[in-house]
Order: C-alpha cells, then sequence, then structure tokens
C-alpha cells in the first residue's frame, strides 16, 4: 500500500489545522454560513437532512486494517455507530457533529486519511478496480496510475474551480469493474502492438439526468504520457465546460455539444503544447510510487483442505460459488464480503462490522482491505486453505451472505432517508426487494442480476447502469418508481430503457418479481437477466408489466 | 392558511430542530410554535434569523404542520422524515442475516 511521505503528512496536517481554524471562527461568528458552506464542502462536510455528514476519501478503495480500524472508532466515537460505504469506494458518516469534525479529521490524519476533495467541483477520488493487483485478467495495477493522479490532482490549483465535479476510473483488466465507461474519464489499460503499456482514454460518460457512456478518444496513450493529456482534457473542459447551467456543466455535456471528434481535436492540439513541458513523472519517481503495490511473496499453495470443504458443506460452497474471485496466484483467493444481508440498508456496516473486517484483514489477507463501487468489501489476499474459517467468521458478524452480483446484492444510494437532495426513498424498496428474495437457492438459480437504485435524477445509485434499474420520483407527493432494463456497467456498458409508467410504492417490489419471472420463463441455458433481455428485448417484460393492469 | 412550524438544523451539531413557543429550539416537532396566520408565520421566521445570527441555527424555513391529531406532525414526506430519522434499518447483526440460517428448507 501507499505510505505517506513527509509531503503528504504536511498536506494533511496543515488542512486539518486550518480546518480546525475555520470551524471555530464558524462557531464564534467570525464567518457566516455563506461564506463557512464553501470551506466546509472542500473538507467533505454536507449539512444533510439529519445532522452533517462527513464523507471520508478512501484512496482508489484501498483500505489497511489500521485504517479500518480507525474508521470503526470514528463510526463509534463520533457517529451513531455505523458508516455508509459508497459507489465512489468512500465512506460516508452521516451523524457527525460541526464542533467534532476537525477531531475527526486530526483521527483520520493519523492513519493517514481526509476528506479533501470528497465535495465540490473538483477532482474527486479516482476509483479503480477493487480486484487490483490480484485480478487473473490484469495488465498492471492500476493503483499506481491512481496514486500517480491523486498526488497530480489534490490541490491542483488549476483544476479546484472546474464547471463541476469530475470523476476518474481506472482499470488494468479486461473485465471493467469500475464503471470506467460511466466517468468523466475512464482509463483502461491496454498493451499495443509492441507490447507497451498505456491507456485507452475514454472521456464524457456519466449518469445522472443526462446518462451518457464515454467515447474513446484515444485508442491507445503511452503511460508515462498520462499526466500531460490528462491535463489537456481538464484544460480543454475546464475553459470550454459550461459555467451558466449546473445541468449542462459536466464534460460530458461538452463532449456531446461539441462532438467527439471536436474535441478529440482540441484535447489532442492542447497536448501538443503541453506534452514535453506538461506534469509526466520521470520514471524514478514512477518506479518509486510503484514499489508500494509491488506483489507481496506469496506462499505455496494448499488446496486441499478448501476443496474437501466445498463438497462438505453446501452454505460453504454456495457462498464460495458467488463470493470468491479467481486470483492471479494460484493457491489464493479474492473474497468479496457482502454489505448486503437480507433485509439491510445496502452498503452500511457497523463499527463491530468494521473491527471484524480489519481483524479477519490481518488474520487472512495481508493487512489489507478493499471498498468496491458495489457497495461491498474485498479481501484480496486470502489463502485458499483459510477461506473455510473466514468464512465461518464472517457468519458470526453477519458477513457472510452468499449473494455478489444477484438480485439482492443492491445498490442503493441513501434517498430521502438521509440526503438533502432526494425525492424519494432508496433504502426501503432495497430492504423490500432484499427480503422478497431472501431465498438465496431462489437467488443462486435466477444468477447475475445487477439491481440499482437511486432516490433522485442524480443516479448516485447508478441506476441507469443496472441490469435492473430503480429511479424514485415523486408525484404529488407520492413516491413512484420508474424501471429501466437492460443498462450495464462492464465493458459493455449501455444506458437502461425506461420500461413505461412509473409504478407505485406498494407495486415497484411485485414489479421486480413479474420482470424475474418473464426472465425465468424466457432464458435459454447459460443467459443471464442482462443476456435474456437483450435477446428478446422490452416487449415480453412490458406486457407482463402493465397488460394486466 | 394552513398551518406552519420553522425546522432548521442546530449550527454545532447539526441536528434536526423545531422553533418552540418560547423562542428556544427542540427535536421534537410536537414542540412546535404553530404559525397559524402569514403574520405569525413571518414573525417565526425573524425570530429563527436571530437564532442563525447567534449561531444557533442554520437554514431555518416554514413547513406545512399538521395539528388535527391534536399533535403536530409535518405534511412533506420529507419533513416527516427529518422530524422522526430514517425509515430503513441499520445492519443490526441478527440473526436472521447470517445466509445458513435463512435458507427456506
Ligand atoms: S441519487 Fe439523489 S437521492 Fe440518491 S444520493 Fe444522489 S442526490 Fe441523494
Amino acid at each position: 500500500m501507499y505510505r505517506y511521505d513527509a509531503y503528504d503528512s504536511q498536506l494533511v496536517g496543515e488542512r486539518v489545522a486550518q480546518f480546525r481554524d475555520q470551524v471555530q471562527r464558524r462557531l464564534d461568528g467570525a464567518l457566516s454560513e455563506d461564506e463557512f458552506r464553501p470551506l466546509r464542502l472542500l473538507n467533505g462536510l454536507y449539512l444533510q437532512l439529519h445532522a452533517y455528514m462527513l464523507r471520508v476519501a478512501i484512496p482508489y478503495g484501498t483500505l489497511s486494517s489500521e485504517q479500518m480500524r480507525m474508521l470503526a472508532h470514528i463510526a463509534r466515537r463520533y457517529d451513531k455507530g455505523y458508516g455508509h460505504f459508497t459507489t465512489r469506494q468512500n465512506i460516508q458518516f452521516n451523524w457527525t457533529k460541526l464542533e467534532e469534525a476537525p477531531d475527526i479529521l486530526t483521527d483520520l490524519a493519523k492513519v493517514e486519511m481526509h476528506a479533501i476533495q470528497t465535495s465540490g467541483n473538483t477532482i474527486r477520488n479516482t476509483t479503480a478496480d477493487p480486484f487490483a493487483g490480484v485480478a487473473a485478467d490484469e495488465i498492471e495495477d492500476p493503483r499506481i496510475t491512481c496514486e500517480i493522479i491523486r498526488q497530480w490532482s489534490t490541490l491542483h490549483p488549476e483544476f479546484s474551480f472546474l464547471p463541476r465535479k469530475f470523476k476518474i476510473a481506472v482499470t488494468g483488466a479486461y473485465e471493467d469493474r469500475a464503471a470506467v465507461r460511466v466517468h468523466d474519464i475512464g482509463l483502461a489499460m491496454q498493451r499495443n502492438e509492441a507490447g507497451e503499456v498505456g491507456f485507452e482514454v475514454m472521456v464524457g460518460g456519466g449518469q445522472g439526468r443526462t446518462p451518457m457512456i464515454a467515447k474513446t478518444i484515444r485508442d491507445f496513450l503511452p503511460k508515462d504520457q498520462l499526466l500531460s493529456y490528462l491535463e489537456a482534457i481538464l484544460r480543454v473542459y475546464n475553459l470550454a465546460g459550461r459555467r451558466d447551467n449546473k445541468y449542462k456543466a459536466r464534460i460530458k455535456i461538452l463532449v456531446h455539444e461539441l462532438g467527439t471528434e471536436v474535441f478529440r481535436d482540441q484535447v489532442e492540439a492542447e497536448w501538443e503544447q503541453l506534452r514535453d513541458a506538461g506534469p509526466n513523472l520521470d520514471s524514478a519517481e514512477v518506479e518509486r510510487i510503484a514499489a508500494f503495490f509491488d506483489p507481496p511473496s506469496y506462499e505455496p499453495a494448499e488446496t486441499s483442505g478448501y476443496n474437501a470443504k466445498l463438497f462438505e458443506d453446501h452454505a460453504f460452497s454456495d457462498w464460495a460459488r458467488t463470493n470468491v474471485a479467481r486470483h492471479k496466484q494460484s493457491g489464493y483467493a479474492i473474497v468479496s464480503v457482502s454489505l448486503k444481508p437480507e433485509g439491510e440498508a445496502p452498503g452500511d456496516a457497523t463499527a463491530e462490522q468494521m473491527d471484524a473486517m480489519a481483524e479477519f484483514a490481518e488474520r487472512y489477507s495481508l493487512g489489507e482491505i478493499r471498498v468496491t463501487h458495489e457497495q461491498n468489501l474485498v479481501l484480496p489476499y486470502v489463502r485458499q486453505s483459510d477461506l473455510y474459517a473466514l468464512w465461518q467468521g464472517l457468519r458470526t458478524q453477519g458477513l457472510s451472505t452468499a449473494n455478489i452480483g444477484l438480485i439482492s446484492d443492491i445498490i442503493a444510494c441513501p434517498g430521502l432517508d438521509y440526503c438533502g437532495l432526494a425525492t424519494t426513498r432508496s433504502i426501503p424498496v432495497a430492504q423490500r426487494i432484499s427480503r422478497l428474495f431472501a431465498n438465496l437457492d431462489r437467488q443462486h438459480d435466477i444468477g447475475e442480476l445487477r439491481l440499482k437504485i437511486s432516490g433522485c435524477i442524480n443516479a448516485c445509485g447508478h441506476h441507469h447502469v443496472g441490469h435492473i434499474g430503480i429511479l424514485g420520483v415523486d408525484r404529488k407527493g407520492e413516491e413512484y418508481y420508474q424501471i429501466t432494463l437492460g443498462g450495464r456497467a462492464d465493458e459493455n456498458a449501455a444506458i437502461g430503457k425506461i420500461i413505461g409508467p412509473a409504478f407505485s410504492s406498494d407495486n415497484v417490489v411485485d414489479a421486480i418479481e413479474t420482470l424475474v419471472n418473464i426472465y425465468l420463463e424466457q432464458r435459454y441455458d447459460g443467459e443471464r437477466f442482462v443476456d435474456t433481455y437483450e435477446r428478446i428485448g422490452q416487449s415480453p417484460f412490458k406486457e407482463a408489466l402493465y397488460d394486466a393492469r | 392558511m394552513t398551518q406552519q412550524a420553522v425546522t432548521a438544523n442546530l449550527l454545532g451539531d447539526g441536528r434536526v430542530a423545531f422553533l418552540t413557543w418560547d423562542g428556544d429550539w427542540s427535536d421534537n416537532v410536537a414542540d412546535s410554535h404553530i404559525a397559524t396566520s402569514d403574520e405569525e408565520s413571518e414573525w417565526l421566521l425573524e425570530t429563527a434569523q436571530r437564532a442563525v445570527a447567534a449561531q444557533v441555527a442554520v437554514d431555518p424555513y416554514l413547513i406545512e404542520i399538521d395539528a388535527s391529531s391534536g399533535s403536530a406532525w409535518p405534511v412533506q414526506r420529507r419533513e416527516q422524515i427529518r422530524a422522526a430519522g430514517p425509515t430503513g434499518t441499520i445492519n443490526t447483526l441478527s440473526d436472521a442475516s447470517v445466509d445458513g440460517l435463512k435458507r427456506v428448507a
């Protein structure tokens, strides 16, 4: 894992001291709310429905056990004993106090964490494949790139007041587990014909009220040119992006209005000016950063005990089927830990669960944990021979739900239960769906089905790219839910299509069951929900939903 | 006119609060001072603005209130959730959330 150097520590330390002073001046009345609001947002502190919400950055979703323990401490000491892992691989604490915010940031700084640039029109936390460094299909660990971007973008003076927030995602693998095509910039590592490593550069993806799939503006960008190219993109956007209308201010609108070709030409022209004089790192610095992500020394494989348990224990083998992924090192496994137990709020974890995850990470995963954009956790370095013991430990903490990728592994934004911008609730809908499909045998029979729920058109719950997406809409004070089908966030990313009129809160869960039943009736062997949908189209689903009404 | 009350968040801890009869703040919507005329609503907001100036409250605004049951309760869902807290539960570590126990035989 990356460790702070003296610059990082100084920067974060000074920022905490500065914010402590700003908070004190706000509490004393020297700063008005209008003056203070942008300052607190620069430090990730929002005023939400019930209280101040602090969003803490988890760079590219990687946490040490020590950091996880600190998050547990913060949940316990400053919050109501839990935190919410987000679709940006961050964590939000929903019940913090302004008076205590500087102390929270001080505690975070002790474990090399902060909340800088988790809000505002800045470059936000760069997200990555949660299987980075261990995926079997990976070219190179994308976290090296993410860390380089983090250092470049942190307090970048030119990009601190962009037209709108800006999100970058990186994957080093063929399979896209980082949803790179729905980000402002998506970087997918590639090898060219000469075997050199670089990136396919995609720009202008995003969700919100105008969902778009990112356009490729460069098939191959040499790795060592990355920062100058990113700087060129950001410059074009910073100058030409709209500031007159916040709904048209994201880079996706600029790319759409200019057209991909024109946008690309402008970036390339800017890059010509920058590429030699720009901010590209020298190889020694890249190597220094890369060394933090060197693979660990793996031990010889021992798999016989694991294989025996798979035969002996049905519940364990079900869990292994969905929650254990292939590791690049034989004898090891990647374990996804579901934060979607039946009937609970997706992505929430209690302080006790966080402490337990820290303990499991130390015992079984070289002290490292990942946060996924699907609001789950990952233990990336588990020996196969330890899987059964780990699973038994997870069971004692309510962390062993065998549903990764299944219908109850729902992404849901906080919605109207917490969010000041929401129009409807998301969490109770997710909880009802989760309860309806609680039977794991049924879920496993249904197979992979990505269901995502947003409480308003801002689409933080990624509903546009759910195989089934649910968007909450307010109809004269009543909660209604619009369903989209056929979205995908993977390497074949697609925006889902609205199936028809929205459903009332009472009817939406039944509607989901109807859709699943149509899929079960119509599927061919081996087809997932989205495959069947793509083969048969909307009509059968639509007829089942609306004809009987 | 509909009945109204004033709500805000408290500056220091951010908690939801309702302006009371004595110009103080309560976390219980039932303690709200209910305005029954435009003038009274205006007066309530002015009182709240003084609390803003005194670094007690942030962003006060009027909400519609239904007091027909004898106790004040917000009309809008958003305000009901602010008054009562989130409607979903948090992870409870209940036995029911352990996968092995919830399998239907
Ligand atoms: S989608 Fe809307 S309701 Fe959900 S978190 Fe985002 S802004 Fe809030």
